[in-house]
C-alpha cells in the first residue's frame, strides 16, 4: 500500500445506548478505493459522518494525510479535502441545476487552489454538470433543482462533492434509487476520478457494482468490523454470509 | 380559476387546457440576455423603474396626511424586507421588533446624551445595531427553524422589560424631545430613497454568487457545509445585514417621532413584517416591500372603523391567503412573464 491518506483509529460512537460504530480501524492509501458495506443499521453512514466531522466520535481518532482532524468543524475537514455526498439527494431545490455547483465553487478551497483565474463559476458549473452526465446543449442544467428526475439528482450531488476538487470523496450509497441504465453511466465517472488518482470510500448496496470499482472491502455489521480484504474472499467469509444474508444462508 | 400548469385534464372532460408560454427575453434564456431592441430592454426595465416612478410621484402628489402613511409604508417595507432577506437565508424570525427597537433606542440614546444629528444617529444606529443584533442572536445561530424562531420571539420581549425594571434609557418614560427631521420633505426622500436602496441592494445580493450561498444554506445547510463553507459564518453575516436595515427603520421612526419608547420592542413589529410577506409573497424581498405598501395604508383606512378595524384587516389576511398563497409579488411576476392561452388536448 501506499502512504495512507486516511487513518482511522478504534472509531466508536454511542448513540444513547445504542453502539453506532464500534472500535472501527482501517486505512485507505493514497489513490486506492475502498468499499464499506453491511446490513442496514449497521453504522456506515454514522461512519462516514465520523470521518467528514459531522458527528464527533466519542473515542477514537481520524487523521487525514497524516493530520488529525477529529472535532474540526466538517467545513474545514471539506476545506483540506475530503468531500462526500449524502445519502439522500436534497440539491438546492429553488435554484438552477447549474446554480447548484456555483454554491461549492463559491468555497475557499476552490478560490485557493485555482487563484483567481478560473473565470466564470458559471461556465465552470456547466463543464461539471457535463463530466457527470447533464446534456451541455439541453436545457436540463438551467431548470430548476426541484423538478429534476432522481437519477439527475444524485449525479447533481456527485458533481456538488466534486466541485471543491476533493482527494478524499465518500459516496454513501451514490447508486440506490438508480436504473440498471444510469449506473452503468455512472460507473465510467467513478472509475475517471480513480485514474485521476483520487481516493475513494464507496458506501454501497449494489455489490456486483462495487466489486468491480474498489481494491478491498470492510464490512461492518452492529457497529464493527467483521471483514476486510478482496471483494471476493471477503464475501465467501461465513461471518459475512450470516451477518448479510442471515443465519439460513449457511446452506 | 387559476391552474396550475398542465390543469386538470383528467378529471373533467374539457378538451382544452390552459398553457403558459414564456414572453419575451425570457423565453429564450433564464439569465442570457441578449438585448436586441427597446422594446426588450423595455421589458426588463419596466418593472423595475414602475416602483421608482410610482414611490416619487406618489410622494409629490398625496396630501399631507397621506404623505405620512406613505413614509411608514416605506419603512415597515424596508422592514419586511430585511425579515425577508434572513428567509432567503434560512433563518425565520418571529422578532422583527428586536432589530427595530435596537435601532430605534440607539437613535435616541445617540441624540439624547450627546446631541448627535439624524444623520448621523440614522447611520451608527444602522451598523451598531446590525451588530449587536448579530451578537446577540450568534449563540443561537447554530439552531434550526423553529427554535431559532423562538429565541427571536422571545428576546424583544425580554429587552423591554429589562428596560422597564432598570428604569434605563428613560425607562417607562422613554426618551422625547428627539431631534425632528427638517421637514416632510426630507422625510419622504429619505425614506423613499432608503427603501428603494435596500429593495435594489437586497435582490441584487441575492443574485450573486454570494447571495446563491445564502440560499443554498436555506435548503440544504449539510452540502453548503460540506463544500468548505462556514454555513454559521455566512448566516451570521446575513443577520448582519438584514439587523442593519431592521435598525435603520427603527431609527427612521424615532427621529419621525421625536420620540423612541418601550413600544419599539412591541409584537407589532415583528408581525407585520409576516404579514406582509405572506400577502407579497416570500423569498423575493420585492414581495413583502409590495406587502407593506399594501398592509399599512390599509390598516389607515380602516381607522375609521374603530374597534371593528383589526377584524376587517384579519378578513382581509385570510382571503389573501386562501386566494393567492404564492403571495401577490409571484403572481404579478408570472402574469407578466408568461402569457396563458387555450390549447386543444388531444383524448
Amino acid at each position: 500500500m501506499q502512504s495512507p491518506i486516511l487513518q482511522v483509529r478504534e472509531l466508536t460512537k454511542d448513540f444513547g445506548g445504542l453502539r453506532a460504530v464500534d472500535r472501527v480501524s482501517f486505512e485507505l492509501g493514497e489513490g486506492e478505493s475502498v468499499g464499506i458495506i453491511g446490513p442496514n443499521g449497521s453504522g456506515k453512514t454514522t461512519l462516514v459522518n465520523l470521518i467528514t466531522g459531522f458527528v464527533k466520535p466519542d473515542s477514537g481518532e481520524v487523521r487525514f494525510r497524516g493530520k488529525v482532524i477529529t472535532g474540526m468543524p466538517p467545513y474545514c475537514i471539506a476545506r483540506m479535502g475530503v468531500a462526500r455526498t449524502f445519502q439522500m439527494a436534497r440539491p438546492f431545490y429553488n435554484l438552477a441545476a447549474y446554480k447548484n455547483l456555483v454554491v461549492p465553487l463559491f468555497s475557499p478551497r476552490v478560490r485557493s487552489l485555482l487563484g483567481g483565474g478560473y473565470g466564470d463559476r458559471d461556465t465552470v458549473a456547466l463543464d461539471l454538470l457535463e463530466e457527470v452526465g447533464f446534456e451541455r446543449d439541453s436545457s436540463v442544467p438551467y431548470k430548476p433543482a426541484s423538478v429534476l428526475p432522481h437519477g439527475y439528482l444524485k449525479r447533481l450531488e456527485l458533481a456538488r462533492c466534486l466541485a471543491i476538487r476533493p482527494d478524499l470523496i465518500l459516496l454513501d450509497e451514490l447508486f440506490s434509487g438508480l436504473s440498471l441504465a444510469e449506473v452503468a453511466s455512472t460507473v465510467p465517472i467513478i472509475e475517471k476520478l480513480q485514474m485521476e488518482g483520487r481516493s475513494l470510500i464507496l458506501i454501497e448496496h449494489r455489490l456486483r457494482e462495487l466489486f468491480r470499482i474498489v481494491d478491498r472491502v470492510i464490512v461492518l455489521n452492529f457497529g464493527q468490523k467483521i471483514a476486510e480484504g478482496n471483494p471476493r474472499e471477503v464475501m465467501d467469509s461465513d461471518e459475512v454470509k450470516r451477518a448479510y444474508l442471515g443465519t439460513e444462508a449457511d446452506g | 380559476m387559476r391552474s396550475r400548469g398542465s390543469g386538470c385534464t383528467g378529471m373533467n372532460k374539457s378538451r382544452t387546457r390552459k398553457e403558459r408560454v414564456d414572453r419575451g427575453v425570457k423565453a429564450r434564456s433564464e439569465d442570457v440576455f441578449a438585448l436586441s431592441s427597446w422594446r426588450e430592454i423595455l421589458y426588463l426595465l419596466a418593472p423595475r423603474l414602475l416602483p421608482v416612478l410610482v414611490l416619487f410621484l406618489l410622494a409629490l402628489v398625496l396630501p399631507v396626511y397621506w404623505k405620512k402613511v406613505l413614509v411608514s409604508s416605506a419603512i415597515f417595507g424596508i422592514l419586511a424586507m430585511s425579515w425577508d432577506f434572513l428567509v432567503c437565508a434560512g433563518l425565520v424570525s418571529l422578532g422583527q421588533a428586536l432589530f427595530f427597537g435596537v435601532g430605534a433606542y440607539l437613535a435616541g440614546t445617540f441624540h439624547h446624551l450627546w446631541g448627535w444629528p439624524w444623520w448621523l444617529t440614522l447611520p451608527l444606529a444602522s451598523l451598531l445595531g446590525g451588530g449587536i443584533c448579530t451578537l446577540l442572536l450568534a449563540p443561537v445561530l447554530r439552531l434550526r427553524g423553529i427554535y431559532f424562531s423562538m429565541v427571536t420571539l422571545v428576546l424583544p420581549l425580554m429587552l423591554v422589560r429589562i428596560i422597564e425594571a432598570t428604569k434605563a434609557l428613560g425607562g417607562t418614560e422613554g426618551l422625547s424631545g428627539i431631534q425632528g427631521f427638517p421637514g416632510l420633505g426630507v422625510e419622504l426622500v429619505l425614506s423613499v430613497g432608503m427603501f428603494l436602496a435596500a429593495l435594489f441592494g437586497y435582490r441584487r445580493i441575492l443574485g450573486t454568487d454570494y447571495g446563491l450561498v445564502m440560499q443554498g444554506i436555506r435548503d440544504n445547510d449539510r452540502s453548503v457545509i460540506s463544500s468548505g463553507i462556514n454555513a454559521h459564518w455566512f448566516r451570521a453575516q446575513a443577520l448582519f445585514l438584514a439587523g442593519c436595515m431592521g435598525a435603520l427603520a427603527g431609527a427612521f421612526m424615532t427621529h419621525a417621532y421625536m420620540f423612541v419608547g418601550m413600544p419599539v420592542f412591541a409584537l407589532d413589529y415583528s408581525i407585520l413584517p409576516i404579514t406582509a410577506a405572506v400577502v407579497g409573497g416570500m423569498g423575493s424581498i420585492a414581495g413583502p416591500a409590495l406587502g407593506a405598501f399594501i398592509l399599512v395604508p390599509l390598516s389607515e383606512a380602516l381607522r375609521a372603523l374603530g374597534a371593528l378595524r383589526i377584524v376587517f384587516y384579519g378578513v382581509f389576511l385570510v382571503i389573501f391567503i386562501v386566494g393567492l398563497p404564492e403571495g401577490l409579488f409571484h403572481y404579478l411576476k408570472r402574469k407578466y412573464h408568461q402569457f396563458e392561452r387555450w390549447t386543444a388536448v388531444e383524448s
